[in-house]
């Protein structure tokens, strides 16, 4: 997953780029996968991997490449840039030395067997209100998307 | 040494699939046996496409390289070996080279969890359908990059309308899935699965096809699944995107020898997985016909004779063609390779009317079988059918089949909302 990441923002060419952010996803999918959580796991390759970036490579595609790869590489805002991987890399060292005091004391049982089920139960039963918040959203982006498109409305 | 044979023996006696009971080495011999299964499957298709196509159109199809043509594919796959491998000029080097690996990747690992039997799948997955279309849609991607690293504008647009079909068609089939899904669940716990082996097993349970449930509900849902996965795997009549009179070949042009070979493996596997979906959600997948209403020991007994009975048939028709051979000496060995083929199929049936074998094959027979019958219909649909038009294309899936699924999911859910709180009060 860390070389993907690397890949990602160190490629010239943006398909490669947008082939390492695909390797970078299906390692998350693995990393939920580790973490008894087999249904996102495979919501996240269907989604993210096989149509989000799909797209992202139609539009990079469609797009004309050949300026941008001939462009030489700046990063002109290294300061700001130092300073927050400072931070985060702070960040990481304090929670790790810190140990696990930080983190609540009883773990959830880790169910992997009917994790789909008890997804389903909670997303339609006690989280009902977000999921229907959630899909307005993206009613509003696809009308957005019409609006955007359409010659005449 | 010992622990070695007791490790391998102890899953003899399981009735789990080897990624369930955790067992390496019967995984890795399953693996084996599907892979080795899928590689015959893909051979006998290309011979049987050309020899179905060709009689559909009245005439012979290959029948020179061996009897009726049936060394066709070898001579095939060891021309596709020799040819040189050309590379495009201005090509990505890098993308041109794994396109095809992930495109194979996608359409052989989906294999995993295919059941073949209660316990005859590599693994079962609780999340088994969800794995097979999130695998097959990466193959979308190995087909748009290899559409851009050809670094010409026949491949490109081709790779690109073919990625935008198969995004679409998805859509359609992951609601047609969800309706079948929604009708596992109508057991008295109230909770579905997704497991494959889980569904063939609620079809079980629930004493019917899914294809007939909730009449016409699980038709309509079935017909969806299936002129999606047709769309889906770019096969006529919505192959727009590689026919050769359209845009000499599509996304494959530039590829050569082996490289295209592999485009060709994955397109034959995937057409292998997508019916194996559709044959385990709707078709009772490994289930014999009326595995409940003529259940008991004479129904079972006859069912037992089909794989022998099959592959006895298949050798008659191979004897009969020997007798039928032109009796020239220059067809002397076409007609002892014909025979020799009639014997060993013969024989392939005589073992399988022996009990412990035949006890072990019906599952996997009658799998096979359906599967078989959805090849057939593939073929079938290329040569009936003229080709869709792109724009025709895309709205069919969108503006016919989308709201097809949409409401068939919401008929079916009423329905079996219905059923739990009227009729089972």
């Amino acid at each position: 997953m860390l070389i993907g990441g690397i890949a990602v923002i160190t490629r010239k060419n943006p398909v490669h780029s947008a082939l390492a952010l695909i390797i970078t996803l299906l390692a998350q999918a693995s990393l939920y996968l580790m973490l008894y959580a087999p249904f996102v796991a495979g919501v996240q390759i269907i989604l993210y991997a096989g149509g989000i970036m799909v797209l992202f490579l139609f539009v990079i595609m469609l797009v004309s490449i050949d300026r941008s790869i001939r462009e030489r590489q700046f990063n002109s805002q290294w300061i700001v840039g130092i300073i927050a991987a400072t931070a985060l890399g702070g960040l990481f060292i304090a929670v790790y030395a810190k140990g696990s005091s930080i983190f609540p004391q009883h773990v959830l049982p880790a169910v992997e067997n009917d994790n789909t089920q008890k997804i389903a139960t909670m997303l339609y039963g006690q989280y009902m209100f977000a999921f229907e918040i959630a899909s307005l959203l993206l009613l509003v982006a696809i009308i957005g998307a019409v609006v955007m498109a359409k010659k005449r409305i | 040494m010992h622990e070695i044979l007791q490790y391998i023996s102890s899953y003899l006696t399981s009735d789990k699939t080897p990624g369930v009971a955790g067992n390496m080495f019967w995984a890795f011999v399953y693996i084996m046996l599907v892979f080795l299964g899928l590689s015959v499957a893909v051979i006998a298709m290309n011979w049987l496409e050309r020899k179905i196509l060709a009689h559909m159109q009245v005439r012979l199809g290959p029948m020179r390289v061996g009897p009726h043509g049936l060394l066709q594919p070898i001579a095939d796959a060891i021309k596709l070996l020799l040819k040189e491998d050309i590379m495009p000029a201005e090509a990505d080097g890098f993308v041109f080279w794994m396109a095809p690996l992930i495109v194979v990747l996608a359409a052989f690992t989906v294999f995993v969890v295919v059941p073949f039997g209660p316990t005859h799948a590599i693994t079962d997955m609780n999340i088994g359908i969800l794995f097979m279309l999130g695998v097959s849609s990466l193959s979308v991607l190995g087909i748009v990059m290899a559409g851009w690293a050809s670094n010409s504008h026949y491949p490109l647009i081709g790779a690109l309308r073919s990625s935008a079909q198969m995004v679409s068609y998805e859509v359609a089939m992951g609601l047609a899935v969800v309706s079948a899904i929604l009708m596992t669940s109508l057991n008295s716990e109230g909770t579905g699965t997704l497991s494959m082996i889980g569904i063939v097993q609620a079809q079980m349970a629930q004493g019917e096809w899914f294809i007939f449930k909730f009449f016409p509900l699980g038709l309509v849902a079935f017909f969806i699944f299936a002129v999606a996965m047709v769309a889906e795997t770019n096969r006529a009549p919505f192959d727009l995107a590689e026919a050769e009179s359209e845009l000499t070949a599509g996304f494959h042009t530039e590829y050569s020898g082996f490289r295209w070979s592999l485009f060709f493996l994955a397109e034959y596997s995937a057409m292998i997985a997508v019916s194996s979906i559709a044959v385990t959600l709707w078709l009772g997948g490994w289930l014999r016909p009326f595995p409940n209403w003529l259940s008991g020991s004479p129904s079972d007994q006859i069912f037992s004779f089909f794989p022998g009975v099959t592959f006895l048939f298949f050798a008659a028709i191979c004897f009969f063609n020997t007798v039928r051979m032109p009796k020239h000496p220059l067809f002397r060995i076409q007609t002892i390779g014909l025979a020799g083929f009639g014997v060993v199929l013969g024989l392939i049936g005589l073992v399988m009317f022996y009990p412990p074998v035949s006890v072990r094959v019906q599952d996997i027979f009658w799998f096979s079988a359906k599967v078989a019958g959805f090849m057939y219909l593939y073929i079938w649909y290329r040569g009936t059918f003229p080709r869709y038009r792109f724009d025709q294309l895309m709205q069919m899936g969108w503006k016919v089949l989308l709201p097809m699924g949409l409401g068939v999911l919401i008929l079916t859910a009423g329905v079996a909302l219905l059923q739990e709180k009227i009729w089972h009060l």
